[in-house]
């Protein structure tokens, strides 16, 4: 049987990949050897690019790490693989994850499409990962990646659950780093049950990451499906507001009626200082951590290389990475640099790192009161690509808006699909307090196919 | 904030990135545009805030100092496409 689903899972990620870009590597020979029995018996499963496997080639997405096949499983891995699960392959992403429509992506590599509409972007940067889950017609989970939003935008725009969990949750070893203190890895499935089963098996302490917390892990599959009754949430009142699509706010607004309908007590609420600050704070923040994370990337140890005895040391790494490095990469390098230089420094880093203990601070009090926040997940649908390509870098981050606040705060969110418009997916993001995934699970299951 | 050809070059030698002329251009306003975005923090008042380096409380965890085994070798050099005799090779660094 185990067999028989591999063969098959591989063939139908071969014949999606020609016609969607979803994967960057899609494993030649399966890695049943090393395949356990449990929870993820009989799922399929693929993985970030930027989330290393063991002898299955991991960039990233960027051509600077072509080549690069790691020693060792990521954690994460590790624990889906001792549970069953059958890893097919690596999925597209905006390289080292800085992007919003996974267009983003390396030298040389294919740009994945929208399952609904090939014109479109399935989001990012973890697009690969929710495309395949939306397209899969097997039983198909993907472990995605978050920094800034990088889970729930595609899950919204590809019409899947996406869930990015409260920072810590999940071990980071093996994970390639994009920004230290803000990334997550996180489940992205067909339903909310299987995201909480993924979550459940990836979660935990581990001895080999330093910022892995040793919160209790809670069965959060058993969360799917429960009784919300007498439960509290707080919609976002920001979330409703300019800039976003009036159809997207429609459609959660839904959603909102149902959870009232089954008895959930609900009360607008507002972030100012997230809302107003979010964006600017995260880019800092995220550039500068990004910019010596990438550090590393010079044609050395692993990945692209040339012979280096041609060319003096400056030349050399510098040419490297300014060959297989894309455009975006370059741009977040620069920036980050800049910041951290003396005498900005003070000005942008240790700034925004501060105004990020306030934004920490006002949903902190918020949840007091509330066992979740709501909003829409994204502001619009799934762009056109030949509109996306009209967007200053500004206006593209500026995409993110609803997203890099609980990613700043370390929030735990997730997206649940809420219907079409344009016959395009839509989003609902339920937000919860620190190690309170069970919670939002409770709630999206709550609204997940009612209408 | 002044954003020139002379300021990005001075980031690109410290960033170890060769920009061509062209990309220099492209930057120019974009990084200008970004960085006046960023400065709208310069308004909220952080007095007696202390920065956060990351969201949820952490201590720091030490291991015990013992001897374990590392990577061989061979399995470090496995994914290096320039290396001799067991080591790296790089560049001249003199």
């Amino acid at each position: 049987m185990t067999d028989e689903l591999i063969i098959k899972a591989i063939e139908e990620a071969k014949k999606l990949n020609e016609e969607y870009n979803f994967f960057n590597t899609i494993c030649e020979k399966p890695l049943e050897k090393e395949l356990g029995k449990g929870k993820l018996s009989g799922y399929v499963v693929s993985v970030k690019d930027a989330i290393n496997v063991k002898g299955v080639e991991s960039t990233a997405g960027s051509s600077i790490l072509d080549g690069y096949e790691p020693l060792f499983d990521a954690t994460a891995v590790e624990k889906v693989k001792n549970e069953g699960g059958i890893i097919i392959g690596k999925a597209s992403q905006d390289a080292f994850g800085f992007g919003t429509f996974n267009a983003n992506v390396g030298v040389r590599k294919k740009v994945p499409l929208n399952p609904f509409d090939k014109t479109r972007s399935c989001g990012g940067s973890s697009g690969g990962c929710c495309g395949i889950t939306q397209k899969s017609e097997l039983k198909h989970v993907s472990l995605g990646e978050s920094t800034g939003g990088s889970i729930v935008c595609p899950a919204s725009f590809c019409g899947v659950v996406g869930l990015c969990p409260t920072y810590g949750r999940i071990s980071r070893y093996g994970l390639m780093d994009y920004g230290n203190s803000l990334d997550k890895i996180g489940p992205v499935a067909k339903n909310v049950h299987d995201a909480a089963l993924l979550l459940e098996v990836i979660s935990g302490f581990d001895d080999k990451e330093s910022t892995c917390a040793k919160a209790p892990v809670d069965e959060y599959s058993k969360f799917a499906g429960k009784d919300v009754k007498d439960m509290k949430i707080g919609v976002i009142k920001e979330g409703f507001g300019e800039g976003v699509n009036k159809e997207v706010a429609k459609k959660v607004k839904e959603k909102i009626e149902i959870l009232k309908k089954k008895g959930v007590e609900v009360e607008e609420v507002s972030v100012p200082l997230s809302s107003e600050h979010s964006l600017p704070v995260y880019y800092i923040l995220a550039m500068c951590e990004a910019s010596t994370n990438l550090a590393r990337y010079c044609g050395m140890r692993y990945g692209v290389a040339t012979d280096p005895l041609k060319k003096s040391f400056n030349d050399y790494f510098s040419g490297v990475r300014s060959e297989n490095l894309n455009k975006e990469s370059k741009r977040r390098i620069m920036i980050g640099t800049f910041a951290r230089m003396a005498g900005f420094r003070d000005a942008y880093y240790i700034k925004a790192a501060k105004i990020r203990t306030m934004i920490i601070n006002e949903y902190k009090k918020l949840f007091e009161k509330y066992d979740a926040l709501i909003c829409p997940t994204m502001p619009v649908i799934a762009p056109k690509f030949d509109d996306i390509e009209k967007l200053t870098p500004l206006e593209n981050y500026m995409m993110d808006i609803l997203t890099v606040g609980p990613n700043l705060a370390g929030l735990p969110h997730i997206t649940i699909p809420s219907g079409f418009t344009q016959e395009m997916p839509v989003g609902t993001m339920l937000i919860g307090d620190h190690f309170e995934e069970k919670k939002i699970i409770q709630l999206g299951s709550a609204i997940e196919n009612e209408e | 904030m002044e954003v020139d050809k002379e300021l990005l070059e001075k980031v690109a030698t410290v960033a170890r990135l060769k920009l061509s002329k062209e990309e220099i251009d492209e930057f120019i306003p974009q990084v200008k545009d970004i960085l006046d975005y960023f400065s709208v923090l310069e308004k909220v008042d952080t007095k007696d805030v202390k920065p956060s380096f990351q969201p949820i409380e952490l201590k720091n965890r030490l291991r015990e100092d013992v001897v374990s085994e590392p990577l061989s070798q061979e399995k470090a050099l496995k994914n290096s496409k320039q290396s001799q005799d067991g080591y790296f090779k790089g560049p001249k660094a003199v």
